[in-house]
């Protein structure tokens, strides 16, 4: 699958007018992973949130097969499912670009994580609040909609902004679904040009100067607006 | 239907990703019980340290980082690694990161008392940690613990992307030669996958009932790693 | 540096101390320890002979527990020095000045103290069996085998014998702190430290812990430093009482005195306050 770099005999040594060269295409790849991520995101809010109020359904030939469904896409490789969607799908006659396979594969597996989120977000409005719904006599769709998820949500969105992260680190995936993201132009350019220290270092860089800040922007945001992820 | 040569094949697979995952949990395991004693230590150089390293092997992605270790650093020290090593290395430096930060809220949450009590029995600080601090943290650490190595577990099919003939590779291997329809074979590998996962779940959740002799085990730390 | 610790080290009158025919098994001089702004030990000296049972009391947040803990080491005094057995303990002598001690030489120093808690803090991953082994075995290298023989009769001591293999998850306040005692006695200390060991007690429970106490104050010739509230016990076991307030000593005096004609009226009112109280 890889174009396999021949180790050499000797240190390589770092070559910035090659860096230089390659830091063009590798941000426009940064800049598609950075897409993948927000629209993958999108797709789990959405679909974490049917899936963790599917599971609070009275029927359980609904709620049996969304739990079987969570748990099994969160106990399989994000990669497999990716291919699953690249590969497979096409020969059932659903034919999906490398993108659009890949932001639902993110979405879908990252919406098992986020239905957890919201589950217990839900869980957490009192019950007095259904209570008191039935007492106004809400429909189902007002309750959730007017009363519970205007409470639940806003607990959930520290866990969102963590899943938000895991999921970048995730995104080069797509590089194996024929998507130019980040680490595909990486690989790319260490074949067309055989410097796997400055395409590999370079990657690995571009996307630190992302995720960390994220990640502390996250975490501040959950100390400063001091929900627990419980 | 897939044929017994091809399920055997997806079944030596499979051996190779839980090796992969066995291999990169010891690595991982060690560097986060490291990290995590060395986080909370006196020195300051040290606490720096380990904060570095977790936030550098935490904050790339797990495949860059394979990548990266595969490709790039047998170029800067001109040594080999094979694939299972660079597998091993990426895969267990990365959950080592995120277990530091596992272990140190554990040790964290031993009550004071302890170490306390042991300074009251004269215990060197090796020993404090060793025979009292640690092995009340490690039944806390055991359930997000679990969870970090089903990351790492599934984590592990990226080295099939650097030549290693573990599951994923077998299935990729196997819907290549057109050997049997692809939707066969992938639900076979993802079936497999899911099987390894519950194992894992099982194993850790004997575990905790070993370790918890004598500790109000329940409650602990938030399993949450991802 | 080895031959260091056999030898007779400036004995006696070191640096100020005031010469005395027996030297004390503990001496404060003037330690100071804050917390932020507030003084918790403002230039605290007392001593304690060897053998000695002193009752330490006095109201709450007044620095009882600190003096303990920095005996123990728990917390590290501001200034000031302490002595235990005629060594310092924060302080070792080094081309003969006095300097911060070195971890090791605490610790050594530390071998002769344990202390009892009010909350036990016994071990809960370890059987009460192994609460006790366990520092004889890895801090004075006794082999296992003797170490189990030593807890086994300690056990009997404090009437916990049968008790072997349970967790302490499994056992009463009164039976914890039992062992607790067994635990630090283990250690084959010169000083126990008391720190209220019976208030996190149900009331029925208090006096078995008590009666333990009282056998090892009246049968053994260990130093004892005792924080109590029990002040029938500290009558009945106490060679000398030392009332404690804003970080110093206010009153000091043998039981009966104390209890019957304090001379401190700070220490009248406390006294009121606690025997009304009971
Ligand atoms: N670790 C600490 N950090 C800050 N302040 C402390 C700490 N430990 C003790 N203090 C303060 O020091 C003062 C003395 O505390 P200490 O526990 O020694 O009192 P005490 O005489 O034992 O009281 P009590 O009878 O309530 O046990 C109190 O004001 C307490 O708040
Ligand atoms: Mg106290």
């Amino acid at each position: 699958m890889t174009a396999g770099a021949v180790a050499q005999a000797s240190p390589a040594t770092w070559d910035w007018d090659i860096a230089q060269r390659m830091m063009p295409e590798l941000l426009r790849g940064l800049s598609v992973t950075l897409q993948a991520t927000l629209v993958g995101i999108t797709v789990a809010m959405v679909l974490g949130l049917v899936l963790a109020m599917a599971r609070r359904s009275s029927l359980p030939v609904v709620r049996w097969p969304v739990v079987g469904f969570i748990e099994f896409v969160r106990s399989t490789p994000l990669l497999v499912q990716l291919f699953f969607l690249f590969f497979v799908l096409p020969d059932l006659g659903v034919r999906l670009s490398g993108f659009t396979a890949g932001v639902l594969g993110l979405g879908l597996h990252y919406a098992t994580y986020t239905s957890e989120a919201y589950r217990s977000g839900i869980e957490n409005v009192e019950k007095g609040q259904w209570e008191a719904a039935v007492a106004c006599n809400l429909s189902t769709r007002t309750t959730w909609g007017s009363v519970v998820l205007p409470q639940a949500i806003p607990t959930v969105i520290p866990a969102l902004g963590n899943y938000l992260v895991a999921m970048l680190k995730d995104a080069p995936l797509l590089s194996t679904i024929a998507v130019l993201e980040l680490l595909a132009v990486a690989r790319q350019l260490n074949s067309q040009l055989f410097r796997p220290l400055e395409a590999f270092s370079l990657a690995a860089l571009l996307f630190l100067a992302v995720s960390i800040p994220a990640a502390i922007l996250v975490r501040y945001l959950e100390k400063r607006y001091g929900y627990s992820r419980e | 239907m897939l044929s017994t040569g091809q399920l055997q094949q997806l079944f030596s697979g499979a051996w190779i990703t839980i090796q992969v995952t066995a291999y990169s949990a010891v690595i991982g395991t060690l560097i986060a019980l490291v990290g995590g004693v060395a986080s909370l230590s006196g020195s300051r150089l040290l606490r720096w340290f380990t904060r570095v390293y977790v936030e550098i092997f935490r904050g790339v992605s797990a495949i860059i980082l394979l990548f990266w270790v595969y490709f790039t650093l047998p170029q800067l020290f001109g040594i080999f690694l094979t694939p299972l090593q660079a597998g091993m290395l990426a895969l267990g430096t990365n959950m080592g990161a995120y277990g530091s930060e596992i272990a140190r809220g554990a040790i964290q949450a031993i009550p004071k008392g302890q170490t306390e009590a042991a300074i009251a029995i004269n215990l060197s600080p090796f020993h404090r940690l060793r025979h009292v601090v640690l092995p009340q943290a490690v039944v806390l650490m055991l359930p997000p613990f679990g969870n970090l190595l089903i990351e790492v577990m599934k984590a592990s099919a990226l080295v099939s992307l650097i030549d290693l003939s573990d599951l994923t590779e077998r299935a990729q291997n196997l819907r290549t030669l057109r050997a049997a329809t692809s939707l066969e074979i992938f639900t076979a590998v993802l079936v497999l996958y899911f099987l390894i996962s519950a194992s894992i779940t099982l194993g850790v959740r004997a575990l905790e009932r070993r370790f918890g002799r004598g500790l109000d085990v329940g409650g602990g730390l938030g399993g949450a790693v991802k | 540096m080895a031959t260091r610790e056999n030898e007779p080290t400036s004995d006696g009158e070191s640096a100020g101390g005031r010469p005395s025919p027996e030297r004390p098994m503990v001496r404060f001089d003037s330690v100071t320890k804050a917390f932020g702004d507030n003084v918790v030990l403002d230039g605290l000296d007392f001593e304690v002979a060897a053998g000695e049972k002193l009752v330490i009391i006095g109201p709450s947040g007044s620095g009882k527990t600190t003096i303990l803990r920095v005996l123990m080491t728990l917390e590290r005094p501001d200034s000031g020095m302490i002595e235990v057995g005629g060594e310092h303990l924060y302080h070792e002598e080094r081309g003969g000045k006095l300097v911060k001690a070195s971890e090791k030489h605490v610790r050594r120093v530390r071998g002769k103290i344990s202390m009892v808690f009010q909350h036990f803090f016994l071990f809960p991953h370890k059987t009460v069996l192994e609460n006790i082994t366990l520092g004889p075995v890895k801090a004075l290298g006794v082999p296992k085998d003797e170490a189990r023989e030593r807890a086994c009769k300690l056990l009997e001591l404090v009437g916990m014998e049968g008790k072997h293999d349970q967790y302490p998850a499994s056992l009463s306040g009164g039976q914890k702190q039992r062992v607790a005692i067994a635990r630090a006695l283990a250690m084959q200390p010169k000083v126990m430290l008391f720190d209220e060991v019976t208030s996190a007690l149900d009331p029925e429970l208090v006096g078995e812990v008590l009666g333990v106490l009282r056998d090892l104050a009246l049968n053994t010739d260990m130093t004892m430093l005792l924080v109590t509230h029990e002040m029938g016990f500290a009558k009945e076991i106490g060679d000398r009482v030392v009332m404690f307030d804003n970080g110093r000593v206010v009153e000091e005096g043998p039981p009966r005195q104390m209890f019957s004609q304090p001379r401190e009226a700070r220490t009248r009112s406390f006294l009121d306050a606690v025997l009304d109280h009971e």
